[in-house]
């Protein structure tokens, strides 16, 4: 318990949160390396996503791309770009790599949230003298929003908790206290290092809940329960079980149990 | 010798990408971390699914215990692994594996009572009756109708956190516990790129034989839900 009590008088000690390795310009450039990755997947996963959703082509593929970032070791990944000598050691590998990862749940999440969206609504749509275009844009994307945003939550999300990992490569972020502790052996500052993480991953994930149930229909209830609880869908779409909170929303557009539940995660 | 040889593949003048020599070379190395990310993933996901069953028993009581243990599963996956592997460190030691197996332990644990509770919940109420009405006790009906009714989606569930824990086993690299993942960190801080290819393709191939293992398991173990397919 010596080492809880050395982390809390670490974070206690105002010194430790300027300067070199302070929590401050730590936590900032997480951030910004975070942002910059996911905006960047973002860009390609939203483009080719709605692309393919649109065309309603290319369901394999997504599937292998969701399966594939699944396996593929983010770890390796980053040691991998970080190796090779025209990018080294920086905070552009740190970028490069997390957007690599934040691309899959943003592409399977747009696409899926494309192909779900009700065929008839899609006719009726068409038939009231609707364009292409204007199907899309009025009635497709409004209605695959909440899907989209699921995507978007969870890249953020995992792309925050992999910039911890990211410090190794280059990447100036929390990371860095715990590696440097490590190094140093100092212990408190590892651990210190470690709950601010968690605690800011906590208010995250609060965060951008809120955001989401804004966009998303339902009742108050199962929009604060969203909050609260992690969306499922986006922890394994589109490859089989995309039952979200099923029979909290019947009428869910996003409640795909109908064809998710028997099939199983990779075909 | 006639023929001098030229510098390794895996030296730093060439420093291949992949490297045959190196695999030989460093076979024992390799073999090592290879069996510790096999056995700490065996036992995470034996303690995970052992864990798992009663926890969505339990959550399939009321309404509240399932939100709760839900949003409680959700609060643990929210928070980044090094993180919480640091964070277990104070309680269950710095020098061995435990903290690792524990957190991978709490994230597994979302994933698999998710799809129990789902393949529970599609059990149909007139089976249940039915059962119930033909003298089944408890404990009966749960090994003989409602495991097996709900066995798709368990399996289904047993496929991704597989496939999650070998790929995010790694990460203990990083405090010294990872198996494969000190392999990859070893050869990047030594700058040895194909210690770090070979790792990562280790890694992958693990997971994709450990998805086709179970696959087949679950095609032999449900011969039902082929039929008519």
């Amino acid at each position: 318990m010596d080492l809880v009590r050395g982390a809390l008088s670490y974070l206690g000690d105002g010194a430790n949160w300027h300067g070199y390795d302070g929590i401050l310009p730590l936590t900032w450039s997480h951030v910004k390396i975070t942002l910059l990755a996911v905006l960047l997947a973002a860009v390609i996963g939203l483009a080719v996503g709605i692309l393919l959703g649109q065309a309603r082509r290319g369901g394999g593929l997504v599937t292998a791309l969701a399966n594939l970032s699944r396996a593929v070791p983010v770890l390796g990944l980053l040691a991998l770009l970080a190796s090779n000598a025209s990018l080294g050691v920086t905070a552009t590998t740190a970028i490069l790599a997390l957007a690599v990862f934040a691309v899959a749940p943003i592409l399977t999440n747009s696409y899926t949230g494309m192909i779900t969206v009700d065929r008839e609504t899609v006719e009726a749509a068409s038939g009231l003298g609707m364009s292409t275009r204007q199907v899309l844009l009025g009635v497709k994307l409004p209605l695959a929003l909440p899907l989209i945003a699921a995507g978007l939550r969870t890249a953020l999300l995992q792309t925050f908790a992999t910039a911890t990992i990211a410090s190794f490569v280059g990447g100036e972020t929390l990371g860095n206290l715990i590696n440097d502790g490590q190094s140093t052996q100092r212990y408190d500052q590892v651990l210190a290092g470690a709950i601010c993480i968690a605690v800011i991953a906590i208010v995250l994930d609060l965060l951008l809940g809120g955001a989401q149930a804004l966009v998303t229909p339902g009742s108050r209830g199962a929009r604060w329960r969203r909050v609260i609880s992690r969306s499922s869908e986006t922890l394994d779409a589109p490859s089989g079980r995309l039952t979200e909170h099923a029979g909290e929303s019947p009428s869910d557009t996003r409640d795909l149990s109908g064809h998710g539940t028997q099939r199983t995660g990779i075909s | 010798m006639l023929l001098a040889a030229g510098p390794s593949c895996y030296s730093q003048s060439v420093n291949s990408w992949f490297c045959w020599q190196y695999v030989h070379d460093y076979s024992s190395d390799i073999q090592r971390a290879f069996v510790q990310h096999v056995e700490l993933a065996a036992l995470i996901l034996g303690i995970s699914i052992v864990i798992s069953l009663p926890l969505a028993l339990l959550a399939l009581r009321t309404r509240f215990l399932r939100s709760t243990i839900l949003s409680l599963l959700g609060f643990i996956y929210t928070i980044p692994s090094l993180a919480l592997f640091v964070l277990l460190q104070p309680v269950f030691g710095v020098t061995h594996a435990t903290p690792v197996v524990v957190a991978l332990v709490g994230y597994a644990q979302l994933l698999l009572v998710r799809n129990v509770l789902v393949g529970l919940e599609e059990v149909p109420a007139e089976v249940l009756e039915a059962a119930r009405g033909t003298g089944y006790g408890a404990v009966r009906l749960l090994l003989r109708i409602r495991i097996p009714i709900a066995l798709p989606a368990i399996l289904a569930g047993i496929r991704l956190t597989t496939v999650s824990t070998i790929s995010l086993l790694s990460v203990g690299g990083l405090i010294q516990q990872g198996g494969l993942g000190q392999l990859i960190l070893n050869g990047q801080q030594r700058d040895i790129r194909a210690q770090v290819v070979t790792g990562i393709i280790i890694i992958v191939a693990l997971a994709l034989v450990a998805d086709l293992v179970l696959l087949l398991a679950q095609r032999l173990a449900t011969p039902w839900t082929r039929m008519g397919t």
